[in-house]
């Protein structure tokens, strides 16, 4: 997973003085008996893209639109440069949002949708076509200025809903869903180009996703959500590498979980036993923990090395049986049957173009990993 | 299975000319040169401009062309707001049964609304005129527009509403400019079908109508009691004209706009 280039040095997060943009104080919404948003306490700084990632009915929509002021706060305050905007309907908020269904005004021509906030705030007459030109020109929609939504391909309305969003400078851009109609192949290229995009403007992004590849992509740091609640709020590759519990590292990634006990510890290296008669796994964990308590080791595929002869020099090392291959073109997933019944994936990279297949169904192999390469996990 | 049997052609027919022979009898007697009616004596156009001295004929005409415009306008405007309501209010105490009674109308035998009407004209004293017949006929033709526009507001995506408050739209300012424009269409459907309801109601306009202010179809049924004239022919033959002219003429504009917007959906798919 790859890091935007202002992931490198930006990270006002880490900076204690650092004041920040929007602050989530103790926020809950309950939609009757249902709590949507439970007890969320978060702060987003300027500059930030940051990705809400969930799965769906996490209540990372909900957020995102009591920010936009289409829903009100439970109890808690959110404060957007310091002030409350609980009261502030949402056409008084400096913050616009892009719909998922990009909500194109259909009767309005595309020049005409990104004038349409211009037209409603305090922007002199004669300076709205300078600012929809310009608008046109960062995504790239000089030439269809005049058509309607319904005259364009969807990537184009993905454009122009985006124009129209940013067109009044707002603090704070919302994105709900902004690629989910488009195809895997636009979306990727659109991805890049959202980050472009933000960066160009310096505006403060929070994107709303259920798509874990596009938050890694476009965010500097990304919160993945579970039932109202934030379970980790991370930059990408902390994310993906460290963390904090069972349900974010099964829900970013492919991951391989073995449940066991907490052998010893020794600084940050644990060893667990997982399985009789076979040997203790030594993984990292980022806590102190006590001798005996359940935990789970959680280990990615890529980080697994399979051969036909035990390693000589490995910490770990488990042997096993072949028990599926899935073929991905550039990779390949090794399924291993362990003798404990535990299936262990494992991937290796096809660098070269006609390999030789070194193993296949049903081979004796034998899986290693680092003592650095899977954490411990209690959550 | 699309081929054209003798018993599709039959039922064709049949259909038809059950719907049609009436009109068709009555359109050629209005060019009858004979004062009977059911007597044939050769193509003439005398009764139309007999038609157009017949002084009765031409003022009741006026007075329902005035009671229709103005009762059709003032049943979209009320009959807009209350489908937006039903649609957009949210939950609120209530509120099915306001939906179940916007619809009444739709199922209540005319006589009793017109009745009812009468009464209450007659309980506050309103003198019985157009103004009384304009707003008996908002009554009853506002729950059509409703019906109408409701449907149009329930397929609309709803976060185009919130795209122009979201945008700096005060709510009044986002109906104006997002919400009307997009359901146009279903307004003026539905201002049409209370423009042709009222043109053709006699039972509630009889009910609440006074003397100075017959409607066409009042005069229309209280002339046949005295004998059906070559005149009502003429007059009918010309209401089935504007009637004609103003279908065909919708249906041509709206299969035009379907058509086109199709065409440019390809265009823009094809880019």
């Amino acid at each position: 997973m790859q890091q935007t280039a202002n992931g490198c040095g930006f990270a006002p997060w880490q900076d204690p003085n650092e004041e920040p943009l929007i602050r989530f104080e103790g926020v809950t919404k309950k939609f009757g008996e249902f709590t949507a948003v439970d007890r969320l306490d978060v702060d987003i700084f300027k500059g930030e893209f940051f990705a809400l990632l969930g799965p769906s009915g996490c209540g990372k929509t909900t957020l995102m639109r009591m920010l936009a002021g289409f829903e009100k706060p439970t109890e808690g305050r959110i404060l957007l440069d310091g002030r409350d905007i609980g009261p502030v309907p949402p056409n008084k908020r400096a913050v616009n949002m892009m719909f998922q269904s990009y909500a194109l005004f259909p009767h309005l021509s595309v020049a005409e949708n990104i004038a349409f906030g211009l037209k409603r705030s305090d922007m002199p007459k004669t300076e709205i076509p300078g600012r929809v030109d310009e608008m046109l020109g960062l995504v790239q929609l000089r030439e269809f200025a005049g058509r309607k939504p319904h005259q364009i391909s969807g990537g184009q309305r993905q454009r122009v809903a985006l124009a129209r969003a940013l067109a009044k400078a707002p603090k704070l851009l919302l994105l709900d869903e902004p690629l989910g109609a488009l195809d895997k192949k636009l979306r990727q290229q659109t991805q890049f180009e959202l980050v472009d995009i933000q960066e160009k403007t310096g505006t403060t992004f929070v994107i709303v996703t259920h798509d874990q590849e596009e938050a890694m992509t476009v965010a500097t740091r990304v919160a993945v959500m579970d039932h109202g609640r934030l379970i980790q709020v991370d930059t990408p590759d902390r994310i993906y590498e460290m963390p904090n519990s069972v349900y974010v590292a099964d829900f970013i990634g492919d991951v391989n979980l073995i449940e066991g006990n907490v052998a010893s510890t020794e600084g940050e290296r644990v060893e667990i036993s997982w399985a009789e008669g076979q040997p203790l796994i030594v993984g990292s964990s980022a806590s102190p923990l006590a001798a005996g308590t359940r935990c789970s080791f959680a280990i990615r595929p890529e980080k697994v090395a399979i051969s036909a002869e035990r390693p000589p020099d490995a910490v770990n090392a488990i042997s096993g049986n072949i028990h599926d291959i899935a073929y991905l073109g550039n990779i390949s997933t090794y399924h291993v049957r362990l003798d404990t019944g535990h299936i262990v994936k494992a991937q290796t990279a096809n660098s070269r173009r006609i390999g030789r297949r070194d193993f296949t169904w049903e081979d004796a192999v034998w899986l290693s990993f680092t003592d650095t390469a899977g954490i411990v996990l209690t959550g | 299975m699309r081929r054209l049997t003798w018993f599709n052609v039959t039922a064709l027919t049949l259909g038809f000319a059950f719907l049609y022979i009436p009109i068709v009898i009555l359109v050629i007697y209005s060019f009858n040169a004979s004062k009977l009616v059911t007597v044939w004596a050769g193509f003439s156009t005398k009764w139309y401009f007999e038609l157009m001295r017949n002084e009765a004929f031409l003022n009741a005409a006026w007075v329902t062309l005035k009671v229709a415009l103005a009762s059709s306008t003032a049943a979209t405007v009320l009959g807009t707001m209350a489908a937006y309501v039903m649609v957009r209010g949210g939950r609120f105490f209530g509120r099915t049964l306001f939906s179940g009674m916007i619809y009444a109308p739709l199922v209540m035998p005319e006589v009793i609304t017109g009745l009812s009407l009468l009464l209450l004209f007659i309980a506050v004293g309103l003198e019985r005129g157009v103004f009384t017949v304009v707003l008996a006929h908002t009554t009853f033709s506002m729950c059509f527009v409703s019906i109408v526009v409701s449907s149009r507001l329930a397929t609309f995506d709803r976060s185009i509403e919130e795209a122009a408050l979201d945008l700096g739209c005060t709510p009044f300012d986002a109906f104006r400019s997002v919400t009307l424009p997009i359901i146009a269409p279903a307004v003026i459907s539905g201002w049409l079908l209370a423009f042709t309801l009222s043109l053709d109601d006699l039972v509630i306009a009889s009910f609440t109508t006074g003397p100075a202010s017959t409607t066409l179809p009042i005069r229309i049924f209280s002339s046949i009691r005295l004998g059906v004239s070559p005149e009502i022919n003429a007059l009918s033959t010309i209401l089935i004209a504007l009637v004609t002219i103003g279908v065909i003429t919708a249906s041509l504009v709206s299969k035009r706009a379907i058509m086109r917007q199709r065409a440019e959906e390809q265009r823009a798919a094809a880019t």
